[in-house]
């Protein structure tokens, strides 16, 4: 249940995961900010909201997601390989999840205007369908340079209504795009909800998107139940941009540390390129975006751009729930460059005829390295599809070699 | 008494602070700035401390702010420009000095020696608007105190009286009231929503003096936010006058005396 909490990896009253987290917010935001984190907690524990959010993913997103055993995969790789398929969910990714429950909230607060960031637009997609299913005025922020590389979601996101606005600043990327949603919101502080689309900003957002997206996980336990006998996997894997779906395949097994928990980072042309996103690799602790967390950085507390061949993992931080789980050890961060990505991608498309996004490639791509055994089940949160990513797969021409 | 609240002691009407990115437009120029600004009558100077992701301005700020960070601008360089700035036989500056920057840089530098060399260099206060009330009592307020440096917190239109109250028991030096929703660089327009929220200000009887800042851009605006505080607060005009300056005493001149006279 989106309620349920975790006994070592919960949020704490002032918003931190350990020393990660937090509300470093301007003044201009805090009514706003307070006022949500004051009342999240009620509204969501609340039957109708409960009854309203799951039907909604039931009946307008189709959850359940299949937890599909990929056996051909499985097959290749010598171990037992699920991937958790939230490509299906309507709109084509796990974002869905996050922005139904926030539009539901929203409406709760009496919001009448949202606005979105987005990187690979697949959070803005979702936010632009939440808000025409519920009659809201959508405004997305979206980086020049993704805009670019991610066409077709912005039709679809204009195709639904949202006007959507390029962030010009900085890399224009999904950093200065969130950098411009949060100038619309100090502008508009009355009448407009940010639907932040991952597990950062102040508190409450990472623990509010991590609840939203739990989902995920909830599922899980129940199907491997029904198909393995067992409540829980050897390994969970899952890609990290902010760590949304991170946040929601990894969340009700945080407490049972039988079960290994893998974040695959972007290290785009590789950690130590200069062109990279692998933030656990090459941050340290810092503020962005109100939360402190690992961040991309130079030694003057400088944001670094970061780099990587999908829109969705090109963020120079992570959610601080991830920067507790990192600097605990309660989760392994891995990095997997663009090369890896599309091989995996592409491999994953001829092996099971699943077409990934390129974020999510880069957590197949792990499986490369991994080394489960024959016996051992692998979680993989399939958390997009690639059909925003064809133009780059077609372009990038490279083969996965024969073993 | 430091010199913030000497000068309002001294001059409680009218107060004129300017806000500057520090090594804009040249890197160099920060002293040189100061200087100009303090012969041509401004009581306060705000110095902006550069940030890559300035969430709470405008695009003025974001490209002064842009322009310095390419320019090599980082918090060391800052302090030593800043060193001396205080000295009657080098840079002579008397005015009231803060400096104005996000959390982020200044954690990083240490928030300890961030104090320290504050004090050091005569800097008097610091404004940093991505810090609430709540965490800097919880974590930075001791070496605030230690080093005897003023925190100037903000306060908007959608404020709480009884929050303002609360704010203006920890703020010192003065309190930043942020006069409208948005980022710098927008123009106040003054209305009725706007004058009520001041005569509220004025109702609380803080204990702070009060200075406007936000969308205030010539004379005209700043006389307006002076019938209800202290004083205002320029910045983004002030940076658009001195973008492509080429002789930046005679723009800061002929900038001040447009507000002042």
């Amino acid at each position: 249940m989106i309620t349920a909490t975790s006994q070592n990896f919960n949020v704490s009253d002032l918003g931190y995961y350990g020393q990660f987290g937090g509300a470093y917010i301007p003044e201009m935001l805090y009514p706003n900010v307070e006022h949500l984190r004051s009342v999240y907690l009620d509204i969501i524990a609340e039957p109708s909201f409960q009854e309203e959010f799951y039907s909604l993913l039931r009946d307008y997103v189709g959850r359940p997601t299949p937890l599909y055993y990929a056996k051909r995969l499985s097959d290749f790789y010598k171990t037992k390989i699920y991937l958790k398929r939230e490509d299906l969910n309507h709109t084509g990714a796990h974002k869905i999840n996050n922005t139904i429950g926030q539009i539901l909230l929203a409406k709760r607060l009496g919001k009448t205007r949202i606005i979105a960031e987005t990187g690979a637009g697949q959070h803005g997609v979702a936010t632009a369908t939440a808000c025409a299913l519920m009659g809201l005025e959508c405004v997305v922020y979206m980086g020049a340079v993704d805009i670019e590389r991610q066409k077709p979601n912005v039709e679809r996101m204009q195709m639904l209504g949202a006007k959507v606005v390029p962030a010009m600043s900085g890399s224009q990327t999904l950093k200065d795009a969130t950098n411009e949603a949060m100038r619309d919101w100090i502008t508009n502080p009355t009448d407009t909800h940010y639907i932040i689309g991952s597990v950062v900003g102040p508190h409450p957002y990472p623990d509010m998107v991590t609840r939203f997206q739990s989902v995920i996980s909830e599922e899980i336990i129940a199907q491997l139940r029904e198909k393995e006998g067992c409540e829980a996997p050897d390994y969970v894997l899952a890609c990290v941009g902010g760590g949304s779906n991170a946040a929601g395949a990894f969340y009700h097994f945080l407490d049972n540390n039988d079960v290994q928990l893998i974040a695959v980072e972007a290290g785009g042309k590789g950690v130590n390129t200069g062109f990279s996103a692998a933030t656990t690799a090459l941050g340290k602790p810092g503020v962005l975006h109100g939360s402190m967390t690992y961040l991309m950085q130079t030694q003057d507390g400088q944001v670094v751009e970061p780099f990587s061949i999908s829109a969705g993992l090109d963020y120079p931080g992570i959610g601080p729930i991830h920067a507790h789980l990192f600097a605990s050890g309660r989760a392994r961060f891995e990095s997997i460059t663009d090369d890896e990505a599309m091989i995996a991608g592409k491999f994953l498309s001829r092996t099971e005829g699943i077409i990934p996004a390129l974020e999510t490639a880069h957590a197949l791509a792990y499986l490369e390295k991994l080394g489960a055994k024959q016996h051992e089940i692998v979680v993989v949160n399939l958390s997009g599809r690639g059909d925003k990513d064809l133009q780059t797969y077609i372009e990038g021409a490279q083969e996965r070699p024969h073993h | 008494m430091n010199r913030i609240e000497r000068l309002f002691a001294q001059k409680p009407h009218n107060v004129l602070s300017i806000y500057c990115t520090a090594g804009f437009p040249h890197l160099d120029d920060t002293i040189s700035v100061l200087q100009a600004l303090e012969h041509s009558g401004a009581d306060i100077v705000e110095i902006g401390i550069p940030f890559s992701d300035p969430v709470a301005d405008g695009q003025t700020i974001q490209q002064s702010g842009g322009v310095a960070l390419h320019n090599g601008m980082t918090l060391d360089i800052l302090f030593q420009q800043l060193r001396g700035v205080r000295d009657s036989s080098h840079a002579n500056v008397q005015i009231p000095l803060v400096l104005m920057g996000y959390i982020n840089p200044i954690l990083q530098f240490g928030v300890r020696k961030f104090c320290q060399c504050c004090a050091e260099v005569g800097v008097d206060g610091v404004i940093v608007p991505d810090l609430p009330v709540e965490l800097y009592e919880r974590e930075y307020l001791s070496a605030f105190q230690e080093y005897g440096v003023c925190n100037i917190l903000l306060v908007t239109p959608q404020t709480s009286d009884e929050r303002i109250k609360r704010i203006d028991t920890v703020s010192k030096g003065f309190l930043y009231a942020v006069s409208s929703a948005g980022t710098t660089g927008n123009v106040l327009s003054m209305d009725a929503e706007r004058e009520a929220y001041f005569t509220r200000l004025a109702a609380l009887k803080l204990q702070n003096p009060v200075m406007i800042g936000f969308g205030i851009a010539d004379k005209t605006s700043f006389d307006d936010a002076c019938r209800f505080a202290n004083g205002a607060i320029i910045g983004s005009a002030f940076i658009k006058a001195i973008g492509k300056s080429q002789n930046l005493p005679s723009d800061i001149r002929h900038f001040i005396s447009s507000i002042k006279n």
